[in-house]
Parts: C-alpha cells; structure tokens; sequence
C-alpha cells in the first residue's frame, strides 16, 4: 500500500488535458495525487522522458492522449501506444510492475471517464508498494 | 549502411557491472539511422541502466553525448575530454565505432551497447534488410543491381537452383528467389544475354586475407 503516491499524468493538451480542465469545471474530482503535465502531443512523449520521471520518483505515470482517429497531429496517439508498450517491457527488464505505466484515450470532452481513468490508476498504484527506486533513493517521504 | 540491433538490457547491465561512472556515446552515423545507435536511444538506455543500478543499492553516474561518426578518428578524438571525466565508454556505434573508441582510448574499458548485424537498407519503414556481404568483387552489372551472393540463400552465380517455387526460396516461402529477381530484371533491361555464360565459382580470396582495406596507405598508422 502507497497511501501518498507521486503520480505524474503527460497529458495531451488538444484532449486530455483539456478533459482534465472540464473536469475542474464540472467540479469533477479526481485523485489529488495526481500531478498533471501538458504536452503538445502523446506523441511527443519521448520515451526517456517518461523513465525520467521514474528514476525521479515518481511512483506511476500515466500518458493520455486523443481517441484513435482523433489525433491532432494524425498519429502521435498512436505512436505513444507504441512506446507505452516498449517501456513496459523496459519497466519489466528492470524489476518494476508494469501496472505502473498506462495510456488512456479520451477526448477534450470526456471529463468523467477522464475521471473514471485517471482515478482508477491512481486506486492501482496506491494499492502498489512506493516504487522501489524511490525507496532506495531514500525519498520516502 | 551498417545495420544493427540494441544488445539485451541483461547484457549490457552486466557487462557495466563494476562502472561507477560511464560515458554513453551515440554515433549520428549508421545506428541512428537504424533507431538504435542515436542519442535518444543512448540516453534512453543510461536511463534505464541508472535505475537498474539504483535498484541494486548501487549509483551509477552516466553522461551522455555523441559523435557524428564513430568510425573517423577525427570524431571520436572529440571524446577526449568526456572521457577523461568517466573512465569507462559504452558504445553506440557499430563494431567498427567500438573499435575506433577502444583504439583511441586504450586505457579505458569500452563496452559495446549494440550487436552489428550486416551491411543493408530498409525496405520498409522499420525493417532492414541485408543487401552487401562486403565480398570485395561486386558483380551486380552482371546481374541486373540484385546481389546473388547476399540475396540468394545458396549464394550460387548460376541460378535458380530446383528449390524455387512461384518465384519464391524453399528456405522460406517468404522469400523472394534472387535469381528469379535477376531474370526478371535483365528481361526488362532487354539485357538475358548476360545470364548465358556459365559463371565459374567465386574467388573467395579477397574475403579472407585479415581486415579488409580500401585505399592505398603509405604508412603504418592503419595497423
């Protein structure tokens, strides 16, 4: 059990980050753990950058982006499927769950399942142990 | 271009196993072209590799650069610096690079982050295919630019062999038949003539002779 996970949720400014916004307006709430980085495009999520934010601590990352079909860019949401998908076999080479990386798709108008998905994977990840990189880092805090 | 595929993350972790602090060194060359030798890739890894070694009560120190090509003593002697600072140099280029890094900075262990796999190009976005075997006595105007040596599964200079069917290999029924290829192309080049002689077999002498050069050298610095 984690009950105060750093969660760290590259969000798609044309959708997800604009559901996420939606959802501060509708007074939508989601897990407060969560903290929310805009990016042009899931696709310009590099991969690096998502493993940063794990040697940095945090505990579980999210990438959400556009429905399929609806990306912005054409089809930078589903190059970052692809990369999800090659950094869970990374977090696997490593030693960490792979449930604590995910992609989800909504669009700019999906505040609640924005919700519904985003407080899910916050409900896996705290009921994960705090990443073990964090813990030997001795940041625990 | 020089194709090549990233080692298993297992084996370069435990080829890296006592570094404390090590360069990672990309090449703009080849390897990047193939999406395995470039930049992001080498920091990808480094990151990879910190968290591995972090997750084992252990701190690894990587610093991350690149050349233009590893394979140019011009290139790599940029390093200097870098590697005066880390003291141990995980390669990105291709055996050639590795090699050219370990020549230039005899003193330090430097470990090769990808497995060279041929000379080819992609044919599709993705995926590379072997086209040269670097025999050193091209004979592709005999054969309509499609090299039977590398294309062809027996490497035969008079073919088909028996084993086509529908234009395809019997090693593999996914597999073009070079020299169906061959035919094909020198009927539309007008130019079959070219298939009557009888080819006698290869001097295979110009691939076994130690490293293969290209260019007169006048001194020894090659050695």
């Amino acid at each position: 059990m984690n009950p105060e996970p750093r969660i760290i949720g590259f969000c798609c400014y044309t959708c997800a980050y604009a559901a996420a916004d939606l959802a501060g307006s509708m007074r939508v709430t989601y897990d407060p753990a969560i903290t929310i980085v805009a990016i042009p495009c899931t696709g310009a999520v590099e991969p690096g950058v998502v493993l940063a934010a794990f040697e940095e601590g945090a505990d579980g990352v999210f990438i959400a982006g556009c429905l399929d079909g609806e990306c912005h860019y054409k089809s930078g949401n589903l190059r970052a499927k692809e990369r999800v998908r090659a950094l869970c076999a990374v977090l696997e080479k490593l030693g960490l769950e792979t449930a604590r990386l995910e992609m989800f798709q909504v669009s700019a108008a999906m505040a609640t399942r924005f919700r519904d998905k985003a407080t899910a994977f916050a409900a896996r990840i705290r009921a994960l142990p705090p990443s073990p990189v964090r813990r030997r880092e001795g940041r625990g805090e | 271009m020089i194709v090549a595929e990233a080692k298993p993350f297992a084996e370069v972790a435990g080829m890296i196993g006592g570094c404390r602090r090590l360069l990672v060194v990309a090449c703009a060359g080849c390897t990047a072209v193939c999406g395995v030798g470039g930049v992001r890739q080498a920091g990808e890894l480094a990151a990879a590799l910190r968290i591995h070694f972090r997750l084992k009560g252990l701190e690894l120190e990587t610093e991350v650069t690149g050349v233009t090509r590893q394979c140019e003593p011009e290139f790599v002697g940029e390093l200097a610096e870098a590697v005066a600072r880390c003291g141990a140099v995980l390669s990105f280029g291709c055996g050639v690079g590795v090699q050219f890094v370990a020549d230039r900075f005899a003193g330090v262990p430097v470990f090769p982050a990808l497995n060279t796999r041929f000379a080819g190009g992609f044919t599709v976005s993705g995926a590379w295919e072997e086209r040269c075997r670097l025999c050193g006595d091209c004979q592709l105007h005999l054969t309509g630019g499609i090299c039977p040596l590398t294309r062809c599964a027996k490497g035969i200079l008079n073919g088909p062999c028996g084993g086509v069917q529908d234009g395809r290999c019997e090693v593999g029924w996914d597999v073009p038949c070079a020299w169906m290829l061959i035919h094909e192309r020198l009927a539309a080049l007008g130019r079959t003539e070219l298939l009557r002689p009888i080819r006698p077999p290869r001097n295979w002498a110009h691939t076994s002779a130690g490293p293969r050069r290209q260019g007169v050298s006048t001194d020894d610095s090659g050695k």
